[in-house]
């Protein structure tokens, strides 16, 4: 059976159910308004290890075992896991992976990995290739401000349309039999690049991905926005939210009802000095881990649509004058099938 | 009286500083370059030593006086060696900063560790 | 209907109009305030210096190491970052300034190691201030040379 729709949505035959969710945070993520919904709080982003790397791979391996223990599961029923990080050859993850023995797909989409992680493990379980797959991502705020920004302890003013790594990791077990929630529909993102270079201001960077893909979503499936009683991207923050609500606008799609962005809503920047929000790997997934799945579990959500969205440039790449491509991907999930 | 004078030269070169960072998009890392290589030149010209006679600190002590040190050592070492001088007189005018930068930047980096944000 | 890969100037325009602006007013006036506060504390110890018999020359290289060490310091303790946030171009611009690039830098990449981690990246971001200096003063000392 064809299960393409339109131009690059993808129709799962047989919707994989989310069979558990987990998330780990740091303190910083903690104190923020969606801190009740986070499985782990960190006390402080080393966990005891050496370096923000080591911390980084030990929040990823041990959510990553959690999420199986809730899935009432043990690791070697786990056929696949697809992951990823933010780090110069995602070598978070791959440390992590030492200790699961577990065949392991590692992916790079930046912030987008959450999507994309959940898109290809989707599609090996409808494709009757798998039984139990394990989706996962993280980020960690040191790790990443070493990598691309600055020292620690340098001296700098951040710009107002920065945004604030978030510490933590996001995983689910998808399983091809299960009372949902449902992953039903993936819409991969294409790579857009309208030019912007300024690195401080990443949400202007991936708007136009996001929209892209939303759009595209939409038409691809044949919905209106009001189908969804969320509509969430990953780490667009302030300002690229609303580039996206006006971009949606321009192709008269009305997000202004049920759109909003996990950085907006992951810290409180009246508190917490994040300027225009959170961001990472780990901001849209420790959201729908935390946030989306237990609400939805309590019924205020029954169809939502999760859009990770990512930046793709190198510490590198910005310095040679380059501007920042974005990535979106959208995966569509139901508490119940048609 | 000197006091207050360092006091306001230092705080209008900073305010130059902060004017570029806030409206250019100039980094950091370029304003810096641009002060000290704007404070070695306007030394070879003859244009900061006034503003060091009435600033004092407030001229020698932002980063476009480590310019006006690296400048005066190269004037100096010229008169002096001729043109060897060129290559010896910027370094050896700010050896003692440079030098006490790698040392306390070394013994910081020994003892202490960098930490999270909040 | 055009493609949103197509609206780049508009798009681009956009972003400026609604990326906030920071207060310059704001910002000048804490950047003149911990600038001037500064020099005026290098001012001090040159004063010291001097009246203990050095040089004006000897006390301002006294001056400078004092407040790179200070600078250090600060850096070390995890003060420095707070004054930058503050202050802007008023810890960036003084000598405590370029201290606090060299010892972060040194500090951070301390994990690699001492020669490939923190010797090899110290001058990270302070590195082109000493280039480009050093070679704004050989034009200096050619002018000098061929004028003189």
């Amino acid at each position: 059976m064809w299960k393409h729709l339109g131009e690059q949505t993808i129709r799962l035959e047989s919707p994989p159910t989310i069979l558990a969710a987990s998330s780990t945070v740091g303190p910083k993520e903690g104190q923020g308004p969606l801190a009740s919904y986070f499985d782990v709080i960190l006390e402080d982003v080393l966990w005891g290890e050496d370096t923000w790397e080591k911390a980084e791979t030990k929040i990823l391996k041990e959510t990553i075992q959690r999420v199986i223990t809730k899935a009432d599961l043990t690791t070697d029923q786990i056929q696949y896991i697809f992951a990823g990080d933010l780090l110069n050859q995602i070598v978070a993850t791959s440390f992590a992976m030492r200790e699961f023995k577990v065949p392991f797909f590692g992916l790079y989409g930046a912030c987008s990995t959450m999507g994309e992680s959940m898109a290809l493990a989707s599609i090996m379980i409808d494709g009757g290739y798998a039984d139990y797959v394990v989706a996962a991502t993280s980020s960690h705020f040191c790790s990443a401000e070493k990598q691309f920004r600055s020292p620690l302890q340098l001296g700098v003013q951040r710009s107002l349309t920065a945004t604030w790594t978030v510490t933590g990791s996001g995983a689910v077990v998808l399983s091809k039999e299960g009372l949902g929630p449902y992953v039903t529909h993936i819409t991969p993102g294409k790579v857009i690049d309208l030019g912007v270079k300024d690195s401080m201001n990443l949400g202007a960077t991936m708007a136009p991905a996001a929209a892209d893909t939303i759009i595209n979503h939409l038409l691809d499936t044949n919905r209106e926005p009001d189908y969804y009683d969320l509509i969430i991207t990953g780490d667009l923050g302030v300002i690229g939210k609303q580039l996206v609500l006006e971009m949606a606008q321009e192709y008269h799609y009305d997000l202004s009802k049920n759109y909003t962005d996990c950085g907006v809503e992951i810290f409180d920047p009246t508190t917490q000095d994040t300027h225009a929000g959170g961001s990472g790997c780990a901001c849209a997934a420790v959201t729908l881990t935390g946030y989306i799945l237990k609400e939805m579990e309590k019924g205020t959500f029954e169809k939502v649509l999760f859009i990770p969205t990512g930046a793709l440039l190198s510490p590198l790449s910005t310095q040679q004058g380059e501007s920042v491509p974005g990535v979106a991907h959208a995966v569509a999930i139901e508490t119940n099938l048609e | 009286m000197e006091y207050l004078k360092a006091f306001i030269v230092g705080g209008i070169i900073c305010v130059f500083g902060q004017i570029l960072m806030d409206r250019t998009k100039l980094m950091p890392g370029r304003i810096t370059v641009l002060f000290v290589v704007i404070g070695t030149l306007l030394t070879g010209f003859g244009l900061y030593q006034p503003i060091v006679n009435f600033g004092g600190a407030g001229a020698t002590v932002p980063i476009s006086g480590f310019g006006y040190a690296l400048g005066k050592g190269v004037m100096k070492e010229v008169t002096k060696e001729g043109f060897v001088g060129i290559f010896t007189g910027g370094l050896k005018a700010t050896a003692g900063g440079v030098t006490a930068a790698i040392l306390f930047g070394f013994l910081s980096a020994l003892l202490f560790s960098p930490k999270a944000k909040e | 209907m055009e493609k949103i890969q197509d609206k780049k100037q508009q798009y681009q325009q956009r972003v400026e109009e609604i990326s906030p602006k920071v207060n310059l007013l704001a910002s000048s006036a804490k950047a003149f305030f911990v600038g001037g506060l500064i020099c005026t504390f290098g001012q001090i110890i040159t004063n010291v210096i001097k009246n203990m018999g050095y040089s004006s020359d000897e006390a301002a290289m006294i001056t400078s190491i004092t407040l790179v060490f200070i600078g250090a310091l600060l850096t070390g303790v995890d003060i420095y970052d707070n004054i930058g946030k503050y202050a802007g171009a008023g810890s960036l611009i003084p000598i405590t300034g370029f201290a606090n690039s060299i010892v972060s830098s040194a500090m951070e990449f301390k994990k690699e190691g001492y020669i490939f981690g923190l010797g090899a990246k110290i001058f990270t971001i302070a590195g082109p201030v000493l280039v480009y200096g050093l070679l704004a003063s050989m034009v200096v000392g050619l002018y000098h040379y061929l004028i003189y």
